[in-house]
């Protein structure tokens, strides 16, 4: 296990810059999402750690290891692709077995590394086969093996999720969050898919367009998320963004008005709270449905998902401002039908006009 | 019965009438001049003349006929000479320049513009490459102070001096077949052999060389089947000489067909010449199956 430190990474594609100037620690053991949409840069930065794209200047270490000029197989580190990239042509066992060979590992050790890596994964009876003859799992699986058999410090995974179908993730997640107990390594995964990375990763490094956004716990970049970018891209629906105006006083949390007029008394303490363009967030379920009453505000029903076991409900105030709630499963709500929104006002969200989140005091993280 | 079942009725015959121009065609052009040769070879027949029944005369004349047997070995020189050293550096090119950017696609044309290029003209250039009259070769000996070499008037270098000619001709096809080849490997199975240690040479060997097999086969088996049937270059460049050093099959069809008319006899030996290829080619095509079992 090793810790994995990059400084200062800057990357160029041509006139484009990936990142410039981007700094990350991971501890030891550390299990790190890279979370962000399709071209953020978090492929680019794993293949970075992994040798397989150059950094234009920065320095990666690896326990207390300089990395960066070293070649790929030199660093330490197994990565399991997101198309698995096996070898079409070898069987199971020399995929496997490939990387130790090539190291002039003794034969003894190979078969006996290669057995330990079938028992743990459960693919004793692949090792035969051809990866052309396997299931999308199986070869997932395989891809796991040649890596773990590698024995490296740090584990990259890129998307390895994104190519199984939906029953099968929720079980490969599962095992996934089982290798991690019992392969004890620093792993790093790469991922566009929120729930992966909130429920595997010790820690998540959202990143949008080259920069990190934010790098906290699954449930710190959940309830305290650092702007709105974050606040946007994590949770599914996404937190209702609404323009509010900060009402004058001088009470020590900030009271906002929406759009329609309603006021919102949240938890977010008035102090370096910009005056204008702020914008409230609410999560769908601190957003509930009740019959219209005076003081609170009322909006009509746009659209409904009902997901069984709750229902999402797309209203809009008065002033058309868009509001995501959410109802019970057995949701009585009709389109068209004008409703009462319950806010959990303690736990909402303002973001100053630079994106910024303030949160409300004393809330987990 | 349903609609279904009598347009499935007319489909075969419908079927028949879209291939029946091919069948035609193929008949025609391929399988009777090929059943007509292989009678033809039976008989001892004139280009302008009559012919007579002769059975397996004209085989028996070819196995006692010294010229024909020299054309034989000639062939299976030359194709020994050719086809290994095109596929190697078909294959090198192909490694090297399967890159994106403008320098690579130049050379992949450079390296390809020689197979547009007629067999006449081809010669010509490399008549003026060889000859040790004031030729590139022997001018480039000359100030190295060596003596110019006669390559198209020795017998022993007339045979290597026309496949050093045919490999310059014929590279740009299997290069591209190669290019085609490799494209089709994922560039995530490099990465994932970078990743793994695997020396460049090991790449190559464990990685490359094992996915391009098919493309390998193809290459081998379109230039073996293109070199037995040399003719062109030797016919303009050598007419064959000196002393038959380097007249191969298929010259030696010539002259017997339309120099000496005996079409019968030159039938024969071009039936010898299809047998060659066909063993040559199913050696080949039975030896990589075996190796990918």
């Amino acid at each position: 296990m090793s810790s994995l430190e990059l400084t200062n990474i800057s990357k160029r594609f041509g006139a484009v810059s990936v990142f410039q100037g981007l700094s990350l620690t991971i501890a030891a053991g550390e299990f790190v999402a890279f979370l962000g949409p399709s071209g953020c840069g978090k492929s680019t930065l794993l293949r970075i750690i992994a040798g397989l794209e150059r950094a234009d200047s920065g320095e990666i270490r690896l326990g207390d290891q300089r990395i960066d000029t070293l070649a790929p197989g030199a660093r330490g580190v197994a990565m399991v692709f997101q198309h698995y990239a096996l070898y079409p042509h070898m069987t199971v066992r020399e995929n496997i077995a490939f990387g130790l060979r090539n190291g002039g590992a003794p034969k003894a050790e190979i078969a006996e590394r290669v057995a330990e890596a079938a028992r743990v994964l459960e693919i004793g009876p692949l090792l035969d086969k051809k990866p052309g003859t396997l299931s999308g799992g199986e070869r997932q699986r395989v891809a796991i093996g040649r890596a773990i058999v590698k024995q490296p410090r740090l584990f990259l995974f890129d998307e390895p999720l994104a190519n199984l179908d939906a029953a099968l993730r929720t079980r490969t997640r599962l095992e996934l969050a089982q290798l991690r107990r019992r392969v004890r390594a620093t792993m790093i995964m790469v991922t566009h898919d929120q729930v992966e990375a909130m429920t595997l990763a010790d820690r998540v490094v959202v990143m949008n367009q080259g920069e990190i956004q934010q790098v906290g716990t699954p449930m710190q970049i959940y309830d305290r998320p650092a702007n709105t970018f974050v606040a946007g891209f994590v949770g599914s629906p996404r937190m209702t963004l609404a323009p509010v105006g900060l009402v004058p006083g001088d009470a020590r949390f900030a009271t906002v008005r929406l759009g329609d007029g309603s006021q919102v008394s949240t938890r977010v303490p008035r102090a370096d709270l910009p005056s204008e363009g702020l914008l409230l967030g609410l999560r769908p379920e601190c957003v509930r449905l009740g019959p219209p009453r005076p003081g609170e505000p009322t909006a009509q029903v746009e659209f409904i998902e009902r997901l069984g076991d709750r229902t999402l409900v797309y209203v809009k105030l008065g002033d058309g401002t868009a509001v995501t709630a959410e109802d019970k499963g057995a949701s009585q709500a009709q389109v068209g039908q004008t409703v009462g929104l319950r806010l959990a006002a303690a736990a909402a969200h303002l973001f100053g006009p630079d994106g910024r989140g303030h949160h409300a005091a004393g809330r987990a993280g | 019965m349903s609609a279904g079942d009598g347009y499935r009725g007319r489909g075969g015959l419908v079927g028949y009438l879209f291939a029946g121009p091919y069948l035609v065609a193929y008949g025609a052009l391929l399988v009777y001049p090929l059943l007509a040769g292989m009678a033809l070879s039976l008989h001892k027949a004139d280009l302008f003349g009559g012919r007579e029944f002769v059975a397996f005369e004209n085989y028996r004349r070819l196995v006692s006929d010294t010229v024909f047997r020299q054309a034989v070995g000639n062939t299976l020189y030359f194709t020994l000479l050719t086809v290994p050293a095109l596929t190697v550096i078909s294959l090198a090119l192909a490694l090297a320049l399967n890159k994106a950017g403008r320098l690579a696609a130049f050379f992949r044309g450079v390296f390809f513009s020689s197979s547009v290029l007629s067999v006449t003209i081809v010669t010509l250039i490399w008549r003026f490459v060889l000859t040790p009259d004031g030729g590139l070769i022997a001018n480039g000996l000359k100030a190295a102070g060596r003596a110019p070499i006669p390559f198209l008037s020795d017998p022993h270098l007339a045979l290597p001096g026309i496949a050093l000619t045919t490999v310059w001709w014929c590279l740009g096809l299997p290069m591209m077949l190669f290019l085609a080849g490799l494209q089709q490997i994922p560039g995530e199975l490099y990465e994932a052999a970078a990743l793994d240690g695997t020396s460049a040479w090991r790449t190559f060997w464990r990685i490359t060389l094992p996915l391009i097999g098919r493309t390998l086969l193809v290459v081998v088996l379109i230039e073996s089947v293109m070199q037995f049937q040399l003719f062109g270059q030797s016919q303009i460049m050598t007419q064959g000489g000196p002393n038959g050093a380097s007249r191969p099959i298929v010259l030696f069809i010539y002259e017997v067909a339309f120099r000496r008319w005996d079409v019968g006899y030159a039938a024969s030996a071009s039936e010898v010449l299809f047998a060659l290829i066909l063993l040559a080619s199913a050696l080949q095509y039975a030896a990589t199956r075996e190796r990918r079992r």
